[in-house]
C-alpha cells in the first residue's frame, strides 16, 4: 500500500477562486500504463504539476511511493516529460543529458540512451538546431535515465511522426514492463486507445470516469452499430423491420443497447437472403470520451 | 552540492558557447585599457604613478560595468527557463531551488571574474608599463579587481531575485535596466540633492554616509577609497571615506550578495512553472 507509486485521494486544488481540481482520486500500480484525458483546461497538467510538486494543492493528499510530491524520495523515483518540452538551445543533447544524469545521480550510459530513442548521430549537435520531434526525443531519453517508478508523461506524442510514435509506445510498453507506472496525458485518443491498460478522464478538474476500455463501454451502455448491406431492394424492409435507419441505398444502420446486440443479430439472421452482409461496430474509446466528457448530455 | 557544480558546469558551457565569456571579457578589456590611457595625463600633478590613477579611473568605471554585466547574466536565469518551458522539468530533479541558483551564480561569478582579472589585469599591466606602480598600487589593482567581483555578485543574485520575479524575460530585463539605473545613478543624485539641501547640517555629518554605504555601488567606491590614500586623492572622494569606520563598506559589500541570494532563493521558490 505505502509502496504504490502514485497515490492520490481527495485532491482539491484552486487557482485564485476558481477550483481547478475537484477531489480526484488516482491510483497507478507498477506496470500499469495509465491514460489521462480531458479537454484543454481540463487540469491535466495541473494534476501532473501537482504531483511533481511544483504547486501546492489545497485539499487531500498525495503520494509517490509513499513520499510527499517535491521530496527527495519523490523525485528521485519519477520521471517527468513536459508538454512541448525544451531545452537550452546552446547546449548539445549529449551535454543536456548529462546535466540530467549528474542531477538525477545516475551513473548512466549517455550514448546508449540517446542511441536508443533515436539521437545517436545528433548527440553532438546543439539542440537549437533539432527539430520539434528531435526534442521530444532527447525529452523522452531522460525520462529514462535511473530506472524511474512513475513516469509522468504530458502530450509525449504531440510533434511526432507516425514512425516515431510507434518507437515512443514501443518505450512506453518497456518502461511499463520495467515496473513503471506510467502516465500518460492526451488528446490523441485512438492512439492511447489501444496501448494503455485503464483510461481516466477528466472534466473541468473533475475525475468522471477511471476504468479499463471494457468497462467503460459497460457503465456508458453505449449502443452497438450494426450496419446491415440489403441485398437487391430489400433495403427499406430491412429498415422498417428493425426500426433502422437508411444511409444510403442499400445500406441500413441499426443501433442497440449491448444487452440487445445477440436478439437484433438473430432477427437479421432471420430475413435470410435479403441482408447480404452486416458489420458490427462497438462503441470506442472516442464515443465513450465524448460521453464521458459531457458533450452528449445537453 | 554535486549537483550545484552540475549546474554550473552546463551554464559554464552555455556561456561559453552563446559568446557570453567572450562578449564580457572584450568590454571589461576595451573599456579598461582605454581609461588607463586616457587617464594617464594628469600622473605629474598628483605626484602618484601611473597605476594608481589608472585604478582610481577603472573604479569609477567598474562601479556602472560591474553591475550592468552581472544583470545582463542574470536577469535570464529563471526567466528564461520558464518562458522556454524547461523550468519545469529542471525542477522536476532532485536538485533544490537554491541549489539550482548556487550553480548559476558560481557559473556566472567565474565568468565575471575571468572578465576582470583580464581587463583590469591588462590595463593595470599596461598603465604599471609606461608609467611605473609601486606595491601600494598593486594592492589598489587586486583590491579593485575583489571588489568589482563582489560587486558583480550583488547584481546577479539581485538579478536573480528579479527574473524570479517578473512574469517573463522581457520584463526581467527591463526591470534590471531599472534597478541598475536606480543603485548606480539615481541614488548617488538623489544623495547629492539632499546634502545640498541640507547644506552642511546633521545630515550631511551623521547620517549621509551611513545611506551612502549601504548602496553596494557607493559601498565598492568607498572601499577602494578609503583603503588607498593615493587613489582617494586622485579620485577626489576622500571626504565620505573618511566619516566612516573602515568595516563599514567592507561589511556593505559582503553583505549585500548574501541578502541578495537569501532574497534570490525567496523569490525563486514561490514560482509555480
Amino acid at each position: 500500500m505505502d509502496n504504490s507509486p502514485l497515490q492520490i485521494r481527495a485532491l482539491d486544488k484552486f487557482r485564485g477562486k476558481t477550483q481547478v481540481l475537484h477531489g480526484i482520486d488516482l491510483d497507478i500500480a507498477p506496470g500499469e500504463r495509465l491514460a489521462l484525458l480531458g479537454h484543454n483546461g481540463a487540469g491535466k497538467s495541473t494534476l501532473i504539476k501537482a504531483v511533481l510538486g511544483l504547486i501546492r494543492h489545497e485539499g487531500g493528499s498525495i503520494r509517490i511511493c509513499g513520499a510527499a510530491p517535491g521530496s527527495a524520495t519523490a523525485r528521485a523515483a519519477t520521471a517527468f516529460l513536459p508538454e512541448a518540452v525544451s531545452f537550452h538551445p546552446a547546449l548539445t543533447g549529449h551535454e543536456q543529458l548529462s546535466l540530467f544524469a549528474r542531477l538525477a545521480g545516475e551513473r548512466a550510459d549517455i550514448n546508449g540512451l540517446l542511441e536508443r530513442v533515436g539521437l545517436g548521430e545528433a548527440m553532438h549537435r546543439r539542440i537549437g538546431a533539432y527539430s520539434k520531434g528531435m526534442r521530444q526525443r532527447l525529452g523522452l531519453a531522460q525520462v529514462l535515465l535511473g530506472r524511474p517508478k512513475l513516469a509522468l508523461l504530458d502530450e509525449p506524442t504531440s510533434g511526432l511522426d507516425p514512425i516515431s510514435r510507434q518507437d515512443l509506445y514501443a518505450i512506453i510498453n518497456e518502461l511499463a514492463e520495467q515496473g513503471a507506472a506510467v502516465l500518460i496525458a492526451s488528446h490523441a485518443l485512438t492512439e492511447v486507445e489501444a496501448r494503455t491498460d485503464r483510461i481516466a478522464i477528466l472534466r473541468k478538474g473533475v475525475k468522471v470516469a477511471d476504468d479499463t476500455l471494457a468497462g467503460l463501454s459497460a457503465q456508458a451502455g453505449l449502443p452497438v452499430k450494426l450496419r446491415v448491406q440489403a441485398s437487391g431492394a430489400h433495403a427499406d424492409r430491412i429498415a422498417v423491420e428493425t426500426g433502422g435507419r437508411r444511409i444510403n441505398g442499400a445500406s441500413v444502420e441499426v443501433l442497440c443497447s449491448p444487452q440487445d446486440k445477440m436478439a437484433e443479430l438473430r432477427k437479421i439472421a432471420a430475413m435470410g437472403d435479403a441482408v447480404a452482409d452486416i458489420d458490427m461496430v462497438p462503441p470506442r474509446l472516442e464515443d465513450l470520451y465524448r460521453h464521458y466528457s459531457g458533450e452528449d448530455r445537453k | 552540492m554535486r549537483r550545484a557544480f552540475a549546474i554550473a558546469r552546463a551554464e559554464m558551457l552555455i556561456l561559453r558557447r552563446n559568446r557570453w565569456l567572450f562578449m564580457a571579457t572584450l568590454i571589461m578589456l576595451a573599456f579598461a585599457l582605454a581609461l588607463s590611457f586616457a587617464g594617464s595625463a594628469p600622473t605629474g600633478t598628483l605626484g602618484v604613478d601611473m597605476l594608481t590613477v589608472s585604478v582610481a579611473s577603472m573604479t569609477t568605471l567598474s562601479v556602472y560595468l560591474a553591475p550592468l554585466l552581472a544583470l545582463m547574466m542574470g536577469f535570464d536565469t529563471v526567466a528564461g527557463d520558464r518562458d522556454r518551458g524547461s523550468l519545469a522539468l529542471l525542477l522536476a530533479y532532485p536538485a533544490g531551488r537554491a541549489e539550482i541558483l548556487l550553480g548559476k551564480l558560481m557559473a556566472h561569478l567565474a565568468a565575471l571574474s575571468v572578465a576582470m582579472c583580464i581587463g583590469f589585469g591588462a590595463a593595470g599591466a599596461v598603465a604599471a608599463w609606461f608609467g611605473g606602480a609601486g606595491t601600494e598600487s598593486f594592492m589598489a589593482l587586486g583590491r579593485l579587481v575583489l571588489t568589482s567581483i563582489l560587486l558583480g555578485a550583488v547584481f546577479l543574485v539581485l538579478g536573480y531575485a528579479l527574473s524570479a520575479l517578473s512574469s517573463s524575460a522581457t520584463a526581467a530585463a527591463g526591470l534590471s535596466a531599472g534597478v541598475w539605473l536606480v543603485f548606480v545613478v539615481l541614488y548617488d543624485l538623489g544623495l547629492l540633492g539632499a546634502v545640498v539641501m541640507d547644506s552642511g547640517g546633521v545630515f550631511t555629518q551623521k547620517i549621509f554616509p551611513w545611506v551612502m554605504v549601504a548602496n553596494p555601488a557607493d559601498a565598492f567606491r568607498l572601499w577602494n577609497v578609503a583603503a588607498s590614500e593615493s587613489v582617494a586623492l586622485s579620485s577626489g572622494m576622500a571626504g565620505a571615506a573618511r566619516a566612516l569606520p573602515g568595516w563599514a563598506a567592507p561589511l556593505s559589500l559582503v553583505l549585500w550578495p548574501a541578502l541578495g541570494f537569501l532574497l534570490a532563493c525567496a523569490a525563486f521558490r514561490r514560482v509555480e512553472p
